[in-house]
């Protein structure tokens, strides 16, 4: 490790802090209808929708009502995604003539992208025509992010509510976070990107000559537009097959940075937004300060641990220490131009969050390196998290640890002058538990068959990693990979004579569903039943959810839970090769 | 009677954000950039004498192909031209894609830290660079191969290498071009992009431009 590594992860997270607050608040604003500067632009837009896909924004409506129209919208983008995918072969902007993918990787491709996810057993520049990667998956990039962010606003309406039930309007909450949110951050940001490198273009793969002789093909597309929401929205399916280590992608040390904050600045600003909702801005803090605290031990073993470097190469004879102009450690797939430290620290944030994003290859992790997104995994991604479901999955732990911390001392348990009681409880702890249990079952059921076995590419504990990785991952909505396992053969770009592996793609794309919708649920029927409640004055009596006391307590609940369900597993993967230096 | 309305509005939300978000905003980002910043949005592209010769921030192969004994170019197993590096050249990093250095077809190695198919992958690699250049640096061991040399890339194109590295590939490129190394070094700093504000990211040499700036110079022959 080195002090220039530090100053960027240090410099990285300033940008963090003084984001926050900012966006927060604007968000805030946003979500309890206050007006916002860009209302004189966006507000003929805004009505417009409204009149054309025939809704009243300002009809409330309860839980039940919110979640029926979250399920219907999800249903119409999924079918509508399935539709694009499935006839490339009709597609304008496909300059390479692409087909179709099988039947099991599109089902498995669109059910990911619904549900920010965007796990890839494809690579987007030898399948997706330009069409698909614009109108199919850049769509549904800001469309499941903005599901996120509503359920997360819904929850906190609930405990916020003060007369009824109603939790907001599901269509305008979608429609505003698109247009006062997600897009305009997205079209600066992307401009932001090609001025600095990052392509966007509708033309041919460019063909070449290199000085020697050598030809050669470089694929291209409209790929800034889609980087920048893929990182916003956490949502991480890369344009290209290695995703942000491609130089079109992620072509600087800055469009590093750039996209590092991208994907932090929703999830870090929605704690602040929750503290401004409800009336206290130290409770967002609160829950920002127990993020952190995950956050840093995260990037810290995983830097350590890179910069260590592999048996593999010490067997090798290969040297890691830090030597005059390079950068030691283990830089098997990593770029040159993003070194150790900027690669542990987007790595970290990228698994921190739900976002799918790389820009190094986590097959080729050290073994205790690889273990960090694991553990980032296990706790539910609620570290920051992703847009949105970040904030809801963070708010179910708050429950957890309020209920627990009431029990400690002897108090009823309360949120904010809201008493918690059996149902609450009830539906944060299956809402919490829903993610681990169908990883931790379809790793032991891919691992256990064969059909499963299949899809594995190194030997070893390594081979239970990508398993264990493909379900935590999809279940977790992260979308990240151990891109050995596969579930796509593709002999020739285009899809011609191409398959799918039907076990690995259904066994994930139920994951990825089931992971998504059930905890959405229980959150919404969470929020339902806090908005009915009286609130009680604050006391002598009433426990604290905003000191250090009350942080510590969240991390510790989050941590046990984590740990408890997922340390078998982690012992047989990456434990297991950190331990030793003995190659498989 | 309200599930219908629902799904019809879900229909109708779906197909307002489609033309919204997935016609009108990337085609307006294309649009504005093709004017804003041409060179960047078609990928920076290189040209020499009107011939395109490669991107700037994507890596290629400095090769020659090998022909066989019937003087035709010798095929590997998945059909693709055996190569071997061009010593008149810098050599990017180690490549896992299909001919190396492919761009239209990226991925990871996905090579495992506790495997033996890495250790012979890097223990290859390590090899094939000493072959490359021990001849004309004679003090060098494996010692003190830089990582960069020895382990695959990302994204498969990486179009840099460290400092380090294109220090020690100076010793060849000085040989065989006949100029001097403190040529090849001066040219080295020349093309050595240094951190993102100083602080972001860590230096790396330009492989491309570095290798036409020597052609420049001494001639491509």
């Amino acid at each position: 490790m080195t002090l220039q590594g530090w100053l960027q992860i240090v410099v990285f997270f300033a940008i963090i802090v003084a984001i926050t607050p900012l966006l927060g608040s604007y968000m805030a604003r946003v979500y309890t209808g206050k007006r916002v500067a860009l209302a004189r632009a966006m507000g003929p837009i805004e009505r417009g929708i409204y009149r054309s896909i025939r809704v009243d924004p300002q009809r409330e409506q309860d839980w039940k009502s919110y979640a029926a129209s979250l399920l219907l919208f999800s249903l119409a983008g999924w079918l509508l995604l399935y539709l694009i995918l499935r006839t490339q072969s009709l597609h304008p902007f496909n300059p390479e003539g692409f087909h179709s993918m099988p039947w099991n990787v599109t089902f498995n491709t669109v059910t990911s992208f619904l549900t920010n996810t965007n796990w890839q057993y494809y690579g987007g520049e030898t399948t997706l025509t330009y069409f698909s990667q614009m109108a199919g998956l850049t769509v549904q990039n800001f469309a499941s992010a903005a599901v996120g962010i509503c359920v997360a606003v819904a929850l906190i309406r609930g405990i916020v509510g003060r007369s009824g039930k109603g939790l907001g309007n599901f269509w305008q909450d979608v429609v505003r976070t698109v247009l006062y949110v997600l897009l305009p951050i997205s079209v600066v940001g992307a401009l932001v990107l090609v001025s600095q490198g990052v392509i966007q273009t509708l033309g041919h793969y460019l063909s070449f000559t290199g000085p020697t002789g050598l030809r050669g093909q470089i694929a291209v597309g409209p790929v800034a537009s889609q980087e920048v929401i893929k990182n916003l929205g956490t949502n991480g399916g890369g344009f290209f097959n290695t995703n942000a280590a491609h130089p079109f992608e992620n072509p600087t040390g800055f469009t590093n940075l750039l996209e590092m904050v991208l994907i932090f600045s929703i999830p870090a600003a929605l704690t602040a937004t929750y503290g401004r909702m409800v009336g206290s801005r130290r409770q967002g803090w609160a829950l920002f300060a127990a993020m952190t605290v995950m956050f840093v031990a995260g990037v810290t073993v995983l830097y350590a641990a890179e910069a260590h470097g592999t048996p593999a190469q010490h067997a090798a004879g290969l040297h890691t220490q830090v030597i005059a102009n390079s950068t030691g450690g283990n830089m098997e797939g990593k770029e040159q131009r993003f070194g150790i430290a900027d690669s542990a620290l987007f790595d970290t944030v990228a698994t921190d969050t739900s976002t799918g994003a790389v820009n190094s290859s986590f097959d080729s992790l050290t073994g205790l390196g690889g273990a960090v997104p694991m553990a980032d995994l296990s706790t539910g991604e609620v570290i920051f998290g992703g847009v949105g479901s970040g904030l809801y999955m963070m708010l179910l732990y708050v429950l957890l640890a309020v209920f627990i911390g009431g029990l400690m001392v002897g108090r009823t348990p309360e949120l904010l002058g809201k008493k918690i009681e059996a149902r609450e409880i009830k539906l944060a702890s299956v809402g919490i538990l829903i993610t681990p249990l169908t990883a931790l079952v379809s790793t032991a059921i891919a691992i256990a068959d064969h059909a499963g076995r299949v899809s594995i590419f190194n030997s070893g504990p390594q081979g239970f990693s990508e398993t264990f990785y493909a379900y935590l991952s999809q279940s977790n909505n992260n979308g990240s990979a151990f891109a050995g396992y596969t579930g796509f053969i593709q002999p020739a770009a285009g899809n011609v004579g191409s398959h799918g592996i039907t076990f690995a793609d259904l066994l994930g794309s139920f994951d990825l569903a089931f992971a998504r919708y059930a905890p959405i649920l229980f959150v919404l029927a969470a929020a339902g039943s806090l908005a009915g409640k009286r609130v009680s004055p604050v006391g002598l009596g009433t426990m604290r959810t905003d000191n250090p006391t009350f942080i510590v307590l969240l991390i510790g609940v989050i941590v046990l839970v984590g740990a408890l369900t997922f340390f078998p597993a982690l012992l047989l993967g990456p434990i297991v090769q950190s331990l030793t230096g003995h190659l498989f | 009677m309200q599930i219908r309305q629902n799904a019809l509005t879900a229909v109708l939300a779906m197909i307002v954000m489609t033309v919204l978000l997935g016609i009108a905003y990337p085609l307006a980002i294309t649009g504005i950039s093709q004017v804003a910043f041409p060179g960047n949005a078609n990928g920076q592209q290189v040209k020499v004498n009107g011939r395109l010769v490669g991107s700037k921030i994507i890596g290629e192969q400095f090769a020659d192909v090998v022909t066989g004994k019937n003087g035709k170019a010798k095929l590997d197993k998945n059909g693709n031209p055996v190569t071997t590096p061009d010593p008149r050249y810098f050599q990017t990093r180690p490549s896992a894609t299909t001919p190396p250095d492919n761009a239209a077809a990226t991925t990871f190695s996905n090579l495992g830290p506790n495997n033996l198919t890495t250790e012979q992958e890097i223990a290859a690699n390590i090899k094939a660079y000493l072959a490359l250049e021990k001849p004309y640096d004679p003090g060098l061991t494996a010692a003190q191969v830089p990582v960069d040399a020895a382990d695959s890339s990302a994204s498969g194109v990486d179009p840099d290498v460290s400092v380090a590295n294109a220090r020690i590939q100076a010793h060849r490129i000085a040989a065989v071009r006949h100029v001097t190394l403190r040529t090849v070094d001066r040219l080295i700093a020349s093309y050595t992009t240094g951190r993102s504000l100083g602080i972001f990211g860590e230096p790396g040499v330009n492989v491309l431009e570095l290798n036409l700036a020597l052609n420049r110079i001494t001639g491509s022959r």
